[in-house]
């Protein structure tokens, strides 16, 4: 990455994108369904990728990287990594098939989807990645988000495909081992970024890591791999805060009532659960 | 060599012959018979390609946009409302300047389903900056088709080849296959003017402010009405190595025409006939055969019609509100000239329905028998519908 991007103060998908970088290298060609990216790296003729970027249609992240992998193929050049770079709106929603597609065809790539839990490019709309208890612009009012958020790993893991991870931008070790293990691996490579947004979170850009790494410690964000859709392995040993700790930190979580925060600790606990069985459950 | 080929076939030998590198596809009633042999031949390796099974056609384009952004020539073929569901794509790729050459399986959109011919399909896609070219024949697909990369590639616009639902896609004519090293000749290797490329790293298609979008969209005007004078160009060169040309409009016995019949695709074939048997009875009319949508052929469409006293446009679409397509735009280019033949606009065949010598022969004498025409646009063979109460 060169300086000088437009992202806000405090941006997880900037931090997001500056570690994944540090793990990929210069042989890496990126496609860029529309999300806050396509403004982060700048407008033309300025950018702030050092890497050829194929910037395209919001739905299209799984589908034009699969072009642009089958013709590296085609050219004999298998050293080149092709990722994909996406929002959760670009990959929990409207991107969703073409994503479904790729994997279920195993193309050889990464899709990262730097998660900041709603549509913020375009206002803070809420997406399917917009989790139980947020205020959005179209969850406003008393008509806060009560849908839970789309379990979008647990998707990718359902298409069998060698690897899925999280990764959060308050563990940055952990964040650049994981893009370098999806590197050396052949297939489809899903890593879900955790990234925070000040903006639209409501939230002060100076508790932008400290709240990511609090999704963590909380279990609201558990930082874990999964290899051949069987085997998984939690990275991170949670510190077991109250999610009401996370919670009490971000305007968007504001009108929530302790009543509310207690019905959404025990479905964090009911998902930290699941994954503690899975975890254990190896064949 | 000649061989007896679906219309079908032929696309699928145009794009072997033309050394496609990454073909991206999803089935669609009528294109099927394209891809199933075009898959075929990537898995048999007669052709060096990579076939990419989509979950959809927005993914196939999309997969085409990757592919020919990173310097490989591409292809894919649909029909109706898998085109329909491309457009978002149709526009991406004109404007990012990508030279990706498709068949377009002309048929009928739902509801009622139809997978019968109609060109409602790529006509409604007239303002996404693809060039279009509308095949009558077997032969003229498969030599349509090379010429589209040769088009495509020299301006880096989208070319569009449209041929007819079963009248023509599953229909098996003779057809004139050439050799592949007559077809290197004509057609050399990709090689592209931009690319994805570690070793020079750029973005495409990134975020445009005021300050450029108009430019942008301004060259590819320009490179749109480039495309007319290449595509003469690039016919003469086809024709001096295959000895076939087709022309963007094609004029027939228009000199002294006093009512000319405006045709494109089969229907075509079917007019050549009744033009015979009319001629033979001393009736003076003509026939233009329109191979060329986009860009419009203004100038050769003036000067085949602008001694007329009437033009029978004969329209396989509707754009509601509007009147059929090739008649909108045959009006408008005939704007041009001072003194012009009145334009009578008729609707045949929508969604498969024949389209006769009789039905021809009715919308002529229409033509001939009217100094105006009755309505803007006539719908020729209505049946009486009686509804429930």
């Amino acid at each position: 990455m060169h300086s000088g991007h437009v992202g806000c103060p405090g941006c997880g998908a900037t931090i997001a994108m500056r570690l994944f970088m540090k793990a990929m290298g210069e042989k890496t060609i990126m496609v860029l369904p529309a999300c806050c990216w396509t403004v982060i790296a700048g407008a033309y003729p300025t950018s702030a990728l050092k890497i050829p970027v194929l910037q395209t249609a919001f739905e299209t992240g799984g589908a034009t990287a699969s072009g642009v992998r089958a013709a590296l193929d085609m050219k004999g050049d298998t050293e080149t990594t092709v990722v994909t770079w996406a929002g959760d709106g670009g990959t929990f929603d409207i991107g969703f098939q073409s994503l479904s597609g790729a994997v279920e065809r195993n193309e050889d790539f990464i899709y990262v989807c730097y998660d900041n839990e709603a549509y913020m490019n375009t206002g803070i709309q809420r997406s399917s990645s917009t989790p139980y208890g947020a205020w959005t612009t179209t969850t406003p009012g008393q008509d806060w988000k009560r849908m839970r958020k789309k379990n979008i790993v647990e998707a990718l893991v359902a298409h069998r495909i060698p690897y899925v991870a999280t990764a959060n931008i308050a563990f940055p070790e952990d964040l650049v081992r994981k893009a370098k293990k999806a590197r050396s691996i052949k297939g489809s490579k899903f890593i879900h970024v955790f990234a925070s947004c000040p903006t639209g979170w409501r939230i002060p850009s100076e508790l932008s890591v400290k709240i990511a790494r609090m999704a963590v410690q909380t279990n609201i964000f558990p930082l874990y791999e999964v290899e051949d859709g069987i085997h998984y392995t939690i990275n991170q040993k949670p510190k077991e805060y109250l999610v009401r700790e996370y919670f009490k930190l971000q305007g968007r979580f504001r009108h929530l009532t302790d009543k509310d925060l207690d019905q959404i600790q025990t479905m964090v606990d009911e998902d930290w659960a699941l994954l503690l069985r899975k975890a254990e459950a190896r064949i | 060599m000649k061989r007896v080929l679906e219309g079908s076939h032929a696309v699928a030998e145009a794009v072997r012959l033309a050394k496609v590198q990454v073909v991206s596809a999803y089935p669609i009633t009528p294109q099927t018979h394209i891809v199933e042999i075009i898959s075929d031949y990537c898995a048999k390796g007669k052709m060096n390609a990579k076939f990419i099974p989509v979950e959809s056609e927005h993914s196939c384009l999309a997969a085409l946009v990757g592919a020919q952004s990173a310097g490989v020539r591409t292809f894919t073929a649909t029909s109706s409302h898998g085109l329909a569901l491309m457009h978002e794509i149709l526009h991406w790729v004109s404007a990012a300047r990508l030279p990706i050459v498709m068949v377009d399986v002309n048929r009928a959109l739902g509801p009622g389903w139809n997978i019968w011919s109609d060109q409602s399909d790529s006509l409604s896609q007239r303002d996404t900056g693809w060039l279009q070219l509308y095949c009558e024949d077997s032969q003229e697909v498969i030599d349509t088709v090379l010429q589209a990369f040769r088009l495509a590639e020299r301006v880096n616009l989208p070319v569009m080849v449209v041929l007819d639902a079963f009248f023509l896609s599953h229909t098996y004519e003779p057809v004139d296959v050439p050799e592949q090293e007559e077809v290197d000749r004509f057609l050399p290797s990709y090689s592209p003017r931009f690319t994805l490329d570690t070793a020079n790293p750029y973005t495409l298609s990134p975020l445009v402010t005021p300050a450029f979008y108009m430019e942008m969209r301004h060259d590819t005007a320009l490179a749109m009405d480039e495309a007319m004078a290449c595509f003469n160009e690039i016919e003469e060169e086809y024709a001096a190595l295959f000895n076939r040309r087709y022309g963007s409009v094609e004029a027939v016995a228009c000199d002294d025409a006093e009512i000319i019949l405006v045709t494109s695709g089969t229907i075509t074939s079917t007019a050549r006939l009744l033009l015979e048997e009319l001629r033979a009875k001393g009736e003076k009319v003509g026939l233009l055969k329109m191979k060329m949508f986009r860009p419009f052929p203004v100038e050769a469409v003036c000067r085949a019609l602008g001694r007329a006293k009437k033009v029978a446009v004969i329209d396989r679409n509707f754009s509601f509100g509007a009147g059929g397509i090739f008649a909108q735009e045959i009006k408008a280019a005939l704007y041009k000239l001072p003194v012009h033949p009145t334009v009578f606009g008729y609707i045949a065949g929508l969604g498969g329905r024949d389209v006769t010598t009789a039905v021809l022969e009715e919308i002529y004498i229409k033509t001939r028998e009217a100094d105006l025409p009755s309505q803007a646009s006539i719908w020729i063979g209505l049946q009486e519908v009686k509804y429930a109460n």
